[in-house]
């Protein structure tokens, strides 16, 4: 069974290579000139705004919201496709099933919408 | 007559070998093109040649690009994590390729003597193969952000992440749809069960959702956020140089191609001639090489329609972005799910008639519509004496004003007397400016 996922490995492994090769090679064949300015960060020609010295500055908090909804309904999705690959097997049972389902995640959905969590400001 | 999950496990490791070669190519290949060709084509749309001196049509113009950045000087910042910053690269190009192994380019052909498929792995989890992957390459862009230690990188990575993984719902359940036909994650299946009749026709609505998502998926405009020129500078790739930045680059291109082919294959029936064609002498165009013809011709046209895109619609702001990901692909597409499995379960109960079919369906119809109706209106704002004011307390000023309707154009005298030519040569073009300026 797990032979036919060797072709893949190849694969992995071919544009794993190239990517290495062009990422390790790059210093070697382009020039090296020294120049203070070039190694800071790129800030339009300013001064550069002073960082942690690891991770970067402060970010919005709706991206946190955004990857826990999308953990929500992503999950939502993993169950969504096995349904869908025997829905016909599972017949009236499945369908119902699912739309309670659906609907349960409906309820989520409606209340995050209503808290504004879907509004970015 | 064996199915392609077979036929692929019969293949001897030198054909594994070269097929994967192949992709690798294929990949390569279109990138260095599509560049070429986005920018002949834009530059069309924009009344200009585009570029054409390097090579015929300027064919080469890519490879001239991709060997110049390889010359160029590899640049880290100082305050750049070292690992993370030469790993990110490396993330984002590997599933870019990876997706492609499980995109059916044909059916099965003899090849070198050897009687297979052309497809590289036929795994019975192939659409969440490239699903994987491409959630796996929005790591390269979070990490080159994060690991730049520069404030634009960081945020147009964090805006890529965000906008990648809401698109990818709107697109995963776009993609339940079409299982829910073709009852197999299996792509080789998928297109099999295609042959009645394209799933663009059956599952329009999914196919909606899954065109605009694959664009908000890979960044490209009028969903090119992440990087937007006036904002972000360059977005996350910002600090990159040289091949790294290459790198970045053929990955953007590659995630183009592969969501594109896997628009083909899932709605577009994959390598199958398009119908007048697929008529031909009892459907000869659908075997042996002709495939991979259609095949990349489909892919190519969504290709182009990516080219398009680019070349007429404005970027979008990232809240409207964000509602249209969250507040209508994802409902939609729920609502298309229930209706999909709702049909399927219908259809296949036995002991109910056409007509029983048809009552229920209308009061489907009836119970949805009764629903829209009972929808709240948009809110309008019932207060007129509402005067908005901005953060700092300073009063808004109305923003809907209407344009005033422009003065009637006046015509100059078809050709004035010798006489009356008093005026300087720049006072005439000014006065021509001003009858010019009348109608906006």
């Amino acid at each position: 069974m797990l032979q036919a996922y060797v072709p893949l490995v190849l694969l992995f492994a071919l544009a794993g290579a190239f990517a290495l090769f062009s990422v390790a090679a790059a210093p070697y064949i382009g020039p090296r000139r020294y120049n203070k300015a070039k190694l800071d960060a790129y800030e339009c020609g300013i001064e550069p705004s002073p960082q942690p010295i690891v991770g970067g500055g402060r970010m919005p908090v709706a991206y946190y919201l955004t990857a826990m909804l999308f953990i929500l309904f992503d999950i939502e999705m993993v169950f969504l496709y096995p349904f869908a690959v025997s829905a016909n097997a599972l017949g009236m049972f499945g369908l119902v099933e699912i739309a309670l389902f659906v609907a349960t995640v409906g309820f989520a959905y409606a209340y995050v919408w209503r808290r504004g969590g879907l509004d970015w400001n | 007559m064996k199915t392609t999950a077979e036929l692929i496990a019969d293949d001897p490791l030198w054909l594994s070998i070269i097929k994967v070669v192949a992709i690798f190519a294929f990949g390569v290949v279109m990138t260095l093109f599509m560049i070429w060709l986005e920018r002949r084509v834009v530059g069309r749309m924009q009344h200009r040649p585009g570029p054409n001196r390097v090579g015929p049509f300027g064919l080469l113009q890519s490879l001239a690009d991709g060997l110049k950045l390889a010359f160029k000087e590899d640049i880290r910042p100082v305050v750049a994590d070292k690992w993370v910053y030469f790993l990110a690269p490396i993330i984002s190009a590997i599933p870019a390729f990876l997706a492609f192994s499980v995109i059916p380019f044909g059916p099965d052909v003899t090849m070198f003597g050897h009687h297979t498929a052309l497809q590289l792995v036929d795994l019975p989890v192939g659409v969440l193969v490239i699903l994987a992957c491409s959630s796996l390459g929005v790591y390269g862009i979070v990490l080159s952000g994060w690991a730049s230690g520069s404030p634009y990188p960081l945020l147009g990575s964090l805006r890529s992440a965000a906008q990648v993984i809401s698109y990818e719902i709107a697109m995963g359940l776009s993609i339940v749809g079409v299982i829910l036909r073709s009852h197999s994650l299996s792509t080789s299946d998928i297109v099999n069960a295609q042959e009645g009749g394209w799933y663009f026709w059956l599952l329009p609505v999914s196919f909606v959702v899954y065109a605009i998502s694959m664009v908000g998926e890979t960044n490209r405009a009028p969903f090119d956020l992440p990087e937007a020129e006036s904002e972000l500078v360059g977005g996350f790739h910002t600090e990159y140089s040289s091949l790294k930045f290459a790198l970045f680059f053929l990955a953007e291109y590659v995630n183009m191609v592969v969501v594109s082919a896997l628009a083909t294959t899932l709605f577009l029936g994959g390598w199958r001639a398009p119908w007048p064609l697929s008529a031909i002498d009892g459907g000869v165009l659908n075997t042996g090489w002709w495939p991979i013809l259609w095949f990349v011709g489909k892919t190519f046209f969504f290709l182009f329609v990516f080219v398009w895109l680019r070349g007429t619609l404005p970027r979008l702001r990232y809240d409207q972005f964000m509602r249209l990901g969250w507040k209508v692909l994802v409902p939609v597409s729920l609502v298309w799910i229930v209706l999909i499995a709702a049909s399927n379960a219908l259809w296949n109960t036995p002991g109910v008639t056409t007509g029983q079919r048809l009552i229920f369906f209308g009061v489907g119809i009836v119970v949805l519509l009764v629903f829209a109706l009972l929808l709240p209106d948009k809110r309008v704002a019932d207060d007129e004496e509402f005067v908005p004011v901005t953060g700092s307390g300073y009063p808004l000023p109305p923003l809907d004003l209407s344009v005033p309707k422009s003065p009637p154009r006046r015509r100059l005298p078809a050709a004035p007397e010798p006489a009356e030519r008093e005026m300087e040569p720049a006072a005439v073009a000014a006065a021509d400016k001003e009858t010019g300026d009348g109608s906006l």
